[in-house]
């Protein structure tokens, strides 16, 4: 099942992909 | 005149434009139109399909042009940022608000990418303002869709991090 199928699992997914995408910022980052 | 803060204030204009837009494809547009193609005792989605969707893409993919280079523009001229800098996601420089506003940068441009590439050509042929087949209607059909999607979700983090760049991530 493809979550961008329907739009919660979009969103879900979208905010999942932001909290990993931020500690991969802090990481680059040395923060 | 600070042609900086007017770039700026552009960028968030059609960026709004943009990915207002956006969401009204994927949570308005998209589902009324299988609603409408499965009511079979109502008007049916052709009205959608010729008068309204044609014009908001018109809106979407200009918009999303000048929100990239609006963009590209600020961090190229933008006194705390550097274009290559962004893009380079600010490695080795230990400066947070660089490698955040870079990582905004590069799900924009996958966006921006997706809306020319993949959205736009292929809603051409879903709306029939170029000639394809039935099948290639439906792969069309699949194709944009899912870039849609894409870029409501990348939109997600695109957001907390345009903003976290100036004012602080949540963690």
């Amino acid at each position: 099942m493809n979550p961008l199928d329907s739009i919660t699992g979009t969103i879900i997914a979208g905010v999942v992909l932001a909290f990993i995408l931020a500690y991969v910022i802090k990481l680059i980052a040395g923060a | 005149m600070d042609i900086l803060i007017l770039d700026r204030w552009l960028h968030f204009l059609s960026g709004i434009v943009w990915i207002g837009l956006l969401y009204y494809f994927n949570f308005v547009q998209a589902p009324a139109m299988t609603a409408a193609a499965a009511d079979k005792e109502g008007p049916g989605p052709a009205a959608i399909s010729k008068y309204i969707a044609p014009l908001a893409l018109l809106w979407f993919r200009w918009a999303a042009l000048v929100t990239w280079l609006t963009g590209a523009y600020y961090l190229h001229a933008a006194g705390a940022y550097s274009l290559g800098g962004a893009f380079a996601l600010g490695i080795g420089q230990n400066n947070v608000a660089l490698t955040t506003i870079g990582m905004g940068a590069w799900l924009g441009t996958i966006m921006l990418f997706n809306v020319w590439v993949l959205i736009w050509p292929n809603q051409k042929k879903v709306l029939g303002i170029v000639a394809a087949s039935d099948e290639e209607k439906a792969k069309a059909k699949r194709i944009a869709f899912l870039a849609s999607r894409t870029n409501t979700l990348l939109s997600i983090p695109l957001l907390l991090f345009m903003g976290a760049a100036a004012h602080g991530l949540p963690f």
